[in-house]
């Protein structure tokens, strides 16, 4: 391993785990021990047999798919806003939504007709890319923005304030924010994931055309290439930095964690229809590929805290060692201060979250660069402690001077639909 | 533009089914029962800019002329509608000081009688019940009234295209650049609500329409946009005169063959969806009138023609899919209304006052409107 350059200055090591110890004790333990689940499984990854990439995903269950389910390599994620205020139509879209998602992501067409079958003179009920094509893993995942509930003037055009829970707010500003309102936000969400990009494609576009004239499109954002690994079965990939992430994410297999960080709990605020749901944070990050490709591979591992080959922690040999900040090389510590696994990292920020992000490449940006980067995506079961708590502590991250974040958007996605006649929400506009 | 390579695909199976008349365009007078029918009466309209004193509210089944005296300071227009707002007969642009005749056929049934001083707006309206024997249509048969239907309205609109567009050649001949300007969305407003049947007659319409780049090979560039481009990038007419001239007799040939021509239902019901697309890939994106900015002249002109296809459908579809017909009367109404927000006088906003966000409303709402209208071909086709 090279000489890393020397410590960030300012806060001591030692001092940084004080002031979280002090403030945040209880989660902090909690998060050293979500920040050992990786490790603990990961193991067993060989002897996980996944399914077939291009296999189907089960819709319904106690959770919506698409959190923990392995993730997929394309994503497709949608922000609407609604445009009316009848209650009753948007019910009837998203039960309209619900009868597509069960079809398409069985791999199915989107209506009861088919693209294909229906009379002439007619639209197709399915706009027929996904014709021939598996279900390739698609799980459709809804989230409902803060905006739902009450709009940013205050207008409660559902009768849906009180239903409200605390933590679905608009989230904070944080420092370096290069946020553009048109892509942020947005009063619902549909994430598609699948293994085949016609599929998440195909599905986002059928669910569009089923909500027209009750919602709108706000923006919407194609990702390639997940970023993180969701189960103890993946292998870890590599984002645009060209480095493995999501090492210690939440996995899929141990359900203590994700019961603790994931999932909306009984006692949770809004359990009456979100118990069993989980809050999905997006941000769309902005990579300045062009510097980082010319920074030196020294500059770019003390950036991230890992080694780019391995994925190992700095200081240790294989990937999945554990992370261990006072290992010193040269009598300097092996994970700097200012690298954003030291500050990202459970141990430091002090919680956990689920990510789910993907790698997207918008085309160039008129100079000549790369409109590329990281579409984040976590879950968490309370953003403040989960998405919120982390960004705070990335203030002073080296990484920092490397990405942009350029949208933000909030969701509560509601727990799994259970039966035949059950749709997305019920609970929320039923209760 | 786009629509017209479309429609002959769409249509191509159903082109025989139009049949020609021979009844000639009527330029300068409403025209809405069939050539050579005896109006029963002449029934006095007294338009002013706040008034519309119709003579009677009650008349018997059967041909009538009304004869709408404008002495108002706005121009104004005159309409019979139907449940729905369908167009049984009409006479648009009758300026101040004149008198127009309309000749309607009206079988009993409860009609409103409307003047729209200005040209804007719901009008001013009075109830007109008409009484008698009340036909009972079979499904076949109000099929085939919906082609005669629409034929009315086209030829209530033909005659006002000629002479605005007369008018608007006449100011460019003359080099009146700022005339020719205001005359401009005018005249184009008569065009973008019948384009449907215009458009059937092959050359005609690129001749008339057609944009820079459009043309094949050594063609020219000619028509309604050839001298939009003259008039608001060069701010000159000068050797436009020869464009005057071709576009006037142009749209006086298109209008003599529109007048003629009966669209069969599959027809209109397309021809409704095909207005909708024009909007949707024409006057949301600015590329209509890409010079002088006044695609919303377009757009309310499109919505207004596809809006008189469908009314003319409307007996037909009241019995076969009467949910359908609530669905697309709320979302027509709601695409006027988030248009209605952009009038400006007597026209509209320019095209490039529009934010982002106003052209998204806009392209929500006939984005909701189209999915509607494009299940009416369905429910035709059904018989």
């Amino acid at each position: 391993m090279t000489e890393p350059s020397s410590p960030g200055r300012g806060l001591t090591r030692r001092r940084l785990f004080g002031l979280l110890g002090a403030g945040t004790a209880g989660v902090v333990a909690a998060g050293a021990a979500g920040g050992a689940i990786g490790r603990a499984t990961a193991d067993d990854a060989a002897a996980v047999a996944g399914p077939s990439p291009t296999d189907a995903v089960e819709f319904t269950g106690a959770h919506q798919a698409g959190i923990v389910t392995p993730a997929q390599d394309r994503l497709h994620f949608v922000a609407f806003d609604v445009t009316t205020d009848r209650r009753e139509d948007l019910v009837e879209v998203l039960k309209a939504w619900t009868a597509a998602a069960r079809r398409m992501t069985a791999g199915q067409d989107a209506g009861p007709v088919g693209a294909v079958a229906g009379s002439p003179y007619a639209p197709p009920d399915d706009t027929g890319e996904a014709l021939g094509l598996p279900p390739s893993g698609l799980t459709l995942t809804v989230g409902f923005g803060p905006t739902l509930f009450t709009t940013t003037d205050g207008t409660d055009r559902f009768g849906l304030a009180a239903r409200r829970p605390a933590p679905l707010a608009e989230l904070p500003a944080f420092a370096g924010d290069q946020l553009d309102p048109a892509i942020s936000g947005g009063d619902l969400c549909v994430q598609a994931c699948a293994n085949d990009p016609q599929v998440a494609v195909h599905a986002v576009r059928n669910l569009v055309r089923l909500g027209a004239g009750v919602v709108s499109v706000r923006w919407s954002q194609l990702g390639f290439g997940r970023t993180s690994s969701t189960s103890t079965g993946q292998a870890t990939p590599r984002n645009l930095f060209g480095f493995k992430d999501g090492t210690d994410n939440l996995k899929a297999e141990n359900t203590a964690a994700l019961d603790r960080f994931v999932w909306v709990g009984n006692g949770d605020p809004g359990a009456d229809w979100l118990a069993g749901g989980s809050y999905l944070v997006t941000r769309r990050i902005r990579m300045l590929v062009e510097p980082w490709d010319t920074s030196s591979l020294v500059e770019q591992e003390q950036t991230i805290g890992r080694a780019k080959g391995s994925g190992a922690p700095l200081g240790q040999r294989a990937e999945f060692d554990p992370v261990d900040f006072t290992k010193q090389v040269d009598g300097e510590f092996a994970v700097p201060e200012r690298s954003h696994v030291f500050l990202a990292h459970p141990t430091n920020s002090g919680t956990a979250i689920l990510r789910r992000g993907y790698s997207f490449v918008d085309g160039s940006d008129g100079l000549g660069r790369l409109d590329a980067g990281l579409f984040f995506i976590a879950f968490q079961r309370d953003p403040e402690t989960g998405f919120v708590q982390v960004q705070r502590n990335l203030r002073t991250d080296a990484m920092n001077e490397y990405v942009r974040h350029t949208s933000s958007a909030v969701f509560a996605c509601p727990p799994g639909v259970r039966g035949d006649d059950d749709w997305w929400g019920r609970a929320l506009f039923t209760a | 533009m786009s629509v017209r390579d479309r429609l002959p695909l769409l249509t191509a199976g159903l082109l025989a089914a139009l049949t020609t008349a021979a009844c000639g365009s009527d330029a300068g007078t409403g025209t809405a029962a069939g050539a050579g029918e005896e109006a029963a009466d002449t029934i006095p309209v007294a338009a002013t800019d706040d008034a519309c004193d119709v003579a009677t509210g009650e008349l018997p089944a059967g041909t009538h002329q009304f004869q709408v005296t404008n002495s108002g300071n706005q121009v104004t227009e005159f309409y019979v509608y139907a449940e729905g707002d369908r167009v049984m007969g009409e006479v648009e642009n009758i300026a101040p000081g004149l008198t127009r005749e309309l000749l309607v056929e009206l079988p009993a049934g409860d009609y409103e009688a409307t003047c729209k001083p200005g040209m804007v707006g719901d009008g001013i309206r009075n109830a007109l019940t008409v009484t008698g024997e009340a036909a009972q249509l079979s499904e076949d048969e109000t099929l085939a009234q919906a082609g005669a239907d629409y034929q009315r309205y086209v030829r209530s609109q033909t005659g006002a295209l000629v002479e605005q567009t007369t008018a608007f050649a006449d100011a460019v001949r003359a080099g009146d650049v700022e005339g020719a300007k205001a005359l401009f969305p005018v005249a184009r407003t008569y065009w973008e609500r019948i384009e449907p049947v215009a458009e059937v007659f092959g050359d005609l319409d690129p001749r008339i329409d057609g944009r820079e780049g459009d043309q094949a090979e050594g063609e020219d560039f000619t028509g309604y946009h050839r001298l939009e481009q003259a008039l608001w990038v060069d701010g000159s007419t000068e050797g436009m005169a020869p464009y005057a001239d071709q576009l006037q007799a142009d749209v006086q040939e298109v209008a003599g063959l529109a007048d003629d021509t009966t669209l069969d239902p599959l027809q209109l019901a397309n021809g409704a969806k095909a207005l909708l697309d024009e909007i949707a890939t024409g006057k949301i994106t600015g590329e209509e009138d890409r010079y002088s900015h006044t695609d919303l002249w377009d757009f309310a002109a499109n919505l207004e023609g596809s809006e008189a296809a469908v009314q003319a459908l409307r007996p037909y579809l009241e019995e076969a899919d009467p949910d359908l017909v609530a669905e697309i009367d709320e979302r027509f109404a709601a695409t006027e209304a988030e248009l209605e927000q952009y009038r400006s006088g007597d026209g509209w906003v320019l095209y490039d006052q529009l934010t982002q966000e106003q052209l998204r409303g806009l392209s929500d709402s006939i984005t909701a409107l189209t999915e509607s209208v494009s299940r009416v071909a369905a429910v035709v086709a059904d018989r």
